[in-house]
């Protein structure tokens, strides 16, 4: 079992990288781009059979206390 | 005086810390990140440096240790905590400071001298910075851009909890006197409680002239002007 964790900073955040990489895409050439959102990946690997609620609660709890600062940043977690 | 500066894995400003200090008079000591007690401390320096590697966010980490532990229920207890640079990241990230420090706006790590001027002198940590005088400290930071959401920057500026903010040499807040993109210019803050602070810049790399500015002293005079004042009630 494999739990994702996509953190990405909150809009109301400077995101440096994100507008960075955007300005690069533009001179690139790539039109239709509004906006770039520059955060993290992370995969934890749980044990074979562990409660999929149980640990959805879990990693809740992580993500906000660890794995994620709720001051800037949001998070999506998903067990599969 | 006892200063307790604390030692994590990669903290590379903690001898600079207790260099700064027992060079004004007064005694310092390192505490390792695994201690659970902090001992005999009056004062607790949060060091600059890249605490565990700066893994997963600066400071994220290191709020978790044992020593953290001790060092917030020394804060709950009213006594002085000043985070200098990933110290003050490690605060933020602890919530005994509101708010959190970003990459610099323009992605540069920046080493240079800056300005700074005391925007309060009520708290412990600038009591004693002469009237407009205006302090010329080092930074070296990656990610020193202070962000706090209307609501808490709104809260910070109704409790006057703004200590520095970054300014050019006639102490005007320029956008160009912003090193990194920090909300409001601002270099440092303090708590509600007014006994927990942290700044980007590096006092206690200019303690002495030889260093090429002895203004970071005046924010350790004032810890000490504090201590005193506190020492005297208490005998009292």
């Amino acid at each position: 079992m494999k739990a994702k964790i996509i953190i990405t900073p909150k809009k109301a955040v400077l995101d440096p990288q994100g507008k960075t990489v955007q300005t690069a895409l533009e001179h690139m050439g790539y039109t239709g781009v509004t906006g770039v959102h520059i955060g993290k990946y992370i995969e934890i690997d749980l044990a074979p059979g562990t409660d999929k609620a149980a640990a959805h609660k879990a990693l809740n709890d992580a993500a906000f206390k660890l794995l994620s600062n709720p001051v800037i940043e949001d998070y999506k977690l998903e067990i599969e | 005086m006892n200063f307790s500066i604390l030692q994590f894995p990669a903290s590379n400003c903690d001898q600079d810390a207790v260099h700064a200090v027992r060079l004004l008079g007064h005694s310092a000591r390192l505490v390792w990140h695994k201690d659970a007690a902090l001992g005999d401390t009056d004062v607790v320096i949060v060091p600059g440096g890249f605490s565990y590697g700066d893994y997963l966010r600066c400071g994220a980490i290191a709020r978790f240790s044992p020593v953290m532990q001790a060092v917030k229920q020394f804060a709950d207890n009213g006594g002085l905590v000043l985070g200098v640079c990933n110290g003050f990241q490690v605060l933020t990230e602890s919530h005994l400071l509101p708010g959190a420090l970003i990459r610099n706006r323009d992605l540069q790590f920046h080493c240079e001298n800056i300005f700074l001027k005391t925007a309060t002198n009520d708290s412990p940590f600038t009591s004693k910075i002469p009237a407009g005088k205006i302090l010329r400290v080092p930074i070296a930071h990656g990610e020193g851009c202070y962000f706090a959401d209307e609501a808490t920057l709104a809260k910070l500026k109704a409790n006057n909890q703004i200590l520095w903010q970054y300014c050019d040499a006639n102490g005007n807040l320029t956008d160009t006197a912003n090193p990194n993109g920090a909300l409001q210019n601002i270099a440092g803050i303090c708590n509600e409680k007014r006994n927990v602070a942290g700044l980007m810049p590096h006092p206690e790399r200019a303690c002495e002239p030889l260093l090429g500015s002895d203004d970071g002293k005046w924010i350790l005079e004032s810890i000490f002007a504090a201590l005193k004042n506190k020492t005297v009630a208490q005998a009292a």
